[in-house]
This record gives structure tokens, C-alpha cells and sequence, in this order.
């Protein structure tokens, strides 16, 4: 495959960003989108110019480092995260344009890396459990019902990746938030930190300058893990909770 | 974690964990009215007293279909309800400051958000393509903004001032009788196509918001739910619509 590449090349977190264009030629459809960048990155090495700048980790879709805004979408055309998307989703000739995620929250650090720690930091101000470490407890000593350890479950997925702050028009982080909320709120062990939880990891996420929800979907169907809007309205319900009962 | 201890070190950004003294946090009641959520609250709240109250005045409005005689009484007993407990045109007042107050209360917390959700990206991206969202649920601004102004023509086409623009006989019958202001009106093609413009926003806007609202105050949590709520929506915002058309259009066929 050839493809023409548009890629945001930016020196560094306050340099004037722009879109440069690029060639790549013999392309294996088999190859991931990653795997394509590395081949172009080799190539500007050969010509003596700086290669371009992307995150990547585990490149298995466990990690969530490998955040690119690919002609428009989150991840690219597939559910899935950058490092699995392959290059026969895309077609021979085919212009691509990538981005990298852009919020206020998440600043470039260069070309396509962002800085995500606004969202450790969401974690740290409540989203963990307090328990005194010790001897793992008998898993069956405290029952569980199978719909919210389900539930607990699939909202453990969130891989924290950003996918979803990239794809909202509002640069929101509630489906991540919601995730973690919904995640520790469906389990026993999440009871007792519930109300605290809510209210403080979404004061950090506004206060690290999130967008708030308009309830329009873009994050979810962006989301490689397939996060429900649903954890959205549970964290609603969550805050609504806490501030009625100002525990 | 043990009382007075320095906080554990977070491995991904080596910087400190607030020690947590207790097993639980202590919930902050500061700042939730006002948090990003808080403000949707307020949005939602006041969406739902608008829907009330624009289901009621659909209702008022198909009085119109049973005649003058109907549809005049009809306005006069909403200004007599409630007499002698309250004054005339009471309840009218009470339902026109509970409505300008859930105005206030919604443009306000319209225009936070989306200062908010404009500041959370400074930079816009080159190509976006949106794959998850309607129509409705990204012109809700516009939409209210079409909203707005359409309240404000209407307030003064059919409560305030009511100016005869319809080049009718008799302006003094206009300012009289509800009936004949609005058969005046809706026979002129151009009243009824700003009607139906306003009502398709409405529509747009309502589609959503229901939708919306419903997920905002957390009904939502299960998929199914979220379905069921969408669903409403659209009901509820078609029977708004088509109520609100009817007389209009049944008026503007009449005077062909
Ligand atoms: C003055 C005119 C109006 C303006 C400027 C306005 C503006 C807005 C905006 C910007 C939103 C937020 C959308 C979002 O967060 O996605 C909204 C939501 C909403 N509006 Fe309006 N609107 C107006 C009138 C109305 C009317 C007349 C109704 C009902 C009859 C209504 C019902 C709702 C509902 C139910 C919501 C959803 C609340 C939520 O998202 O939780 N609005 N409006
Ligand atoms: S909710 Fe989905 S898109 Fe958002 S950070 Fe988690 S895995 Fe990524
Ligand atoms: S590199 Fe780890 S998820 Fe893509």
C-alpha cells in the first residue's frame, strides 16, 4: 500500500504546531498502524530528519498509551486502540491525517504526545479503595451479585487511554470518571467511600479544565473498551446522592 | 493506611498521595451546585418545569379546534382559577414567575457550561468526524438560541402587545378576543411558517433533552433503560409538536 500521511509535527508544549505531509510507500496490509508509523519514523531517520514523536507501550490493547487522533477518529475507523488497528482498514492511496488528542487537560508534550496525567490525578482524589492491605481475603466472603460484578467488571476495563476526552466535542472526561465510579461504586468494598469519591474525583476533573457532558454519545462510541454512556448516568445519580445526603 | 503516615508515592507520577487519615473521605458539600454536573442539574430541573408546562399549554391550545365561545372562556378561566383564595390572574403570575425563573436558571447554566466545554479545547483538531452523536444532540445550542428568540417574538405577538400585523379589520378585537388574535394570525402563511420553524426546534431540542434530562439525574444505568428513555423522548417531543401544529394548521386551512 502507498499512503500520503498528514501528521502534526510540534517541537514541543508551546511551539507552533502544523500538519506536514509525508509518503510512505510499500505499505503490508497486515502491518498495525503503529508498525506503519515506525516504518515512516526509519525512513526520516534515513534522511537524516526527526522522526515523529507517538506513544506506545504494550502495543496488545492493554495499556492505553497509544492515543492518535487518525483522520478524525479516535483510534481510527476500528473500536479499538491505535496499536491493534491494522493498515487493511484503510485503502491503497488513501490520505491520512493524525492528530494528537487535543484537550486542554491533556497538553502536547511533542508531535503526538500528550500529557494524561490529569487523570492519574482524577484517581488519586478518590478513585481506590481504603482497605488495610493484609492476607488476600476468601474471595466468597463477601457475596457479590452476578449483575453488579458484571456491571463492576466491564467498567474495570477502561484502559484510561483518553479516547473518549479526544472524541467528545466537549473535551469531557465523564465517561472515564463514570467508569471508575461505577466500577468500585457497583462492589461492596466501594460502599463506604461512595459519596467522598464522587464529589472529589469530579472537582479535580473540573479543575483540571474536563468539559462537561452534553449526554451525546461521541466518547462511547470511541471507546475501544465500549464503556457504556450508562456509567455516565450512574455517576450522576452517584453526585446527585452525595450532595443530597452532605455526609 | 496508618494515621501520620507520609502517603504512599503514586509510581506514575512520583508524586505524593494525600494521606487519608480515615477509611472514608469526607464528602465536600461546597462546590457540587456549581461543579460541571451541578450546573446540568440545574439544566435538566428547569428542562422538565418547561416541559410540564409546554404539555399543558398544547393542551390549552386544541381549545381552539372547539370554537370562539371554547376558546375565550377557556382564557378567561385562567385568569379566574383559584378566585377568591387568589387574586385575578393569580395563578396566571404565579406560573409566569416560576417559568422566568427557570429561564434565568436554564440560560445560566447554559451559558457556564458551554463557556466550560469551549475552554476544555482551545485547539480544535484539523479533520473530526462525529460517528456517535444526532443531529439534535449537537445543536442544542443553536437550537436553544432559536428557542430564545422565538419566546420573545411570541411573548409579544400574542401576550404583550399583541399588534394587529396581520392588516385585520379590527385591532381592538385582536387585543379582545384570543380567538379572533390567533385566526388573524394563522392565516397569514408567513406567522405559520415561523411556527413551524420554532416547533421543529423545539422538537430537535426536546428529542434530546428528554433523553438528556433523564441520563443527567441518573435514571439511566442499565442499557435497557437508556433505550427506554430515548424512546421517550422522541414520543414525547412528536406529541408536542404535533399538538402544538394543529390548530395552527387547522386556522391557516379554514381561511384558504
Ligand atoms: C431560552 C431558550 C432556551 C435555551 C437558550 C436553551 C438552551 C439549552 C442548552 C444549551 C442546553 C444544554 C444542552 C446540553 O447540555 O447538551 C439545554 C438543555 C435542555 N433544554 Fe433547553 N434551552 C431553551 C429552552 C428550552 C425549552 C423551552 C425547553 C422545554 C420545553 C427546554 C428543555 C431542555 C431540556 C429538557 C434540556 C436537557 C437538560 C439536560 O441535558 O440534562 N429548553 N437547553
Ligand atoms: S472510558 Fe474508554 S475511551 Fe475513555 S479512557 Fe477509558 S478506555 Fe479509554
Ligand atoms: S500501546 Fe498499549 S494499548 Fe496501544
Amino acid at each position: 500500500m502507498n499512503l500520503t500521511l498528514k501528521i502534526w509535527r510540534q517541537a514541543g508544549p508551546t511551539a507552533k504546531g502544523e500538519l506536514v505531509t509525508y509518503q510512505v510507500a510499500d505499505i503490508s496490509p497486515d502491518m498495525s498502524f503503529l508498525e506503519m508509523l515506525d516504518v515512516l519514523n526509519e525512513q526520516l531517520i534515513n534522511e537524516g530528519t526527526e522522526p515523529v514523536a507517538f506513544d506506545s507501550d504494550c502495543r496488545e490493547g492493554i495499556c492505553g498509551m497509544c492515543g492518535l487522533m487518525i483522520s478524525g477518529q479516535a483510534h481510527g475507523p476500528e473500536r479499538t486502540t491505535s496499536c491493534q488497528l491494522h493498515m487493511r482498514s484503510f485503502r491503497d492511496g488513501e490520505t491520512i491525517t493524525i492528530e494528537p488528542w487535543r484537550a486542554n487537560a491533556f497538553p502536547i508534550i511533542r508531535d503526538l504526545v500528550v500529557d494524561r496525567s490529569a487523570f492519574d490525578r482524577i484517581i488519586q482524589s478518590g478513585g481506590f479503595v481504603s482497605v488495610n492491605t493484609g492476607a488476600a481475603p476468601e474471595a466468597h466472603s463477601v457475596p457479590v451479585p452476578k449483575e453488579k460484578a458484571d456491571r463492576a467488571f466491564d467498567s474495570a476495563k477502561c484502559i484510561g487511554c483518553g479516547a473518549c476526552v479526544a472524541a467528545c466535542p466537549n473535551a469531557s472526561g465523564m465517561l472515564f470518571l463514570g467508569a471508575k465510579v461505577t466500577h468500585l461504586g457497583e462492589l461492596p468494598q466501594g460502599q463506604p467511600e461512595r459519596n467522598g469519591r464522587v464529589v472529589k474525583m469530579l472537582e479535580t476533573h473540573d479543575l483540571e479544565g474536563f468539559g462537561g457532558c452534553t449526554n451525546i454519545g461521541e466518547c462511547s462510541a470511541a471507546c475501544p473498551k465500549e464503556i457504556p454512556l450508562d456509567v455516565i448516568s450512574t455517576l450522576n445519580a452517584d453526585l446527585r446522592r452525595a450532595a443530597s445526603s452532605g455526609s | 493506611m496508618r494515621e501520620g503516615s507520609p502517603g504512599r508515592v503514586c509510581p506514575l507520577t512520583t508524586g505524593y498521595l494525600e494521606p487519608v487519615a480515615t477509611t472514608t473521605l469526607p464528602a465536600k458539600k461546597k462546590g457540587v451546585a456549581s461543579s460541571s454536573i451541578g450546573l446540568k442539574f440545574l439544566m435538566a430541573g428547569t428542562g422538565v418545569i418547561f416541559i410540564l408546562y409546554v404539555l399543558l399549554h398544547m393542551y390549552g391550545n386544541l381549545k381552539a379546534l372547539a370554537g370562539q365561545e371554547a376558546f375565550d372562556t377557556y382564557a378567561h378561566h385562567l385568569r379566574t382559577f383559584g378566585e377568591p383564595m387568589l387574586p385575578y390572574g393569580g395563578l396566571l403570575w404565579v406560573v409566569r414567575i416560576v417559568l422566568i425563573l427557570a429561564l434565568v436558571g436554564h440560560v445560566y447554566a447554559a451559558l457556564r457550561l458551554i463557556a466550560r466545554n469551549n475552554a476544555a479545547r482551545p485547539v480544535k483538531y484539523q479533520v473530526k468526524k462525529n460517528v456517535g452523536s444526532t443531529l439534535a444532540s449537537r445543536t442544542m445550542r443553536w437550537g436553544g438560541l432559536a428557542l430564545f428568540a422565538f419566546i420573545i417574538f411570541h411573548l409579544i405577538q400574542f401576550t404583550i402587545v399583541k399588534p394587529n400585523l396581520y392588516g385585520a379589520a379590527d385591532s381592538e378585537a385582536i387585543k379582545e378576543s384570543p380567538y379572533v388574535m390567533i385566526s388573524a394570525a394563522f392565516a397569514m402563511w408567513w406567522v405559520l411558517l415561523i411556527y413551524v420553524i420554532a416547533l421543529v426546534a423545539l422538537g430537535m431540542h426536546l428529542y434530546h433533552g428528554i433523553y438528556s434530562a433523564s441520563q443527567t439525574m441518573g435514571l439511566n444505568n442499565t442499557a435497557t433503560a437508556r433505550a427506554r428513555a430515548r424512546a421517550i423522548g422522541a414520543v414525547v417531543a412528536a406529541v408536542i409538536v404535533v399538538g402544538f401544529l394543529i390548530p395552527p394548521v387547522y386556522i391557516f386551512i379554514d381561511s384558504l
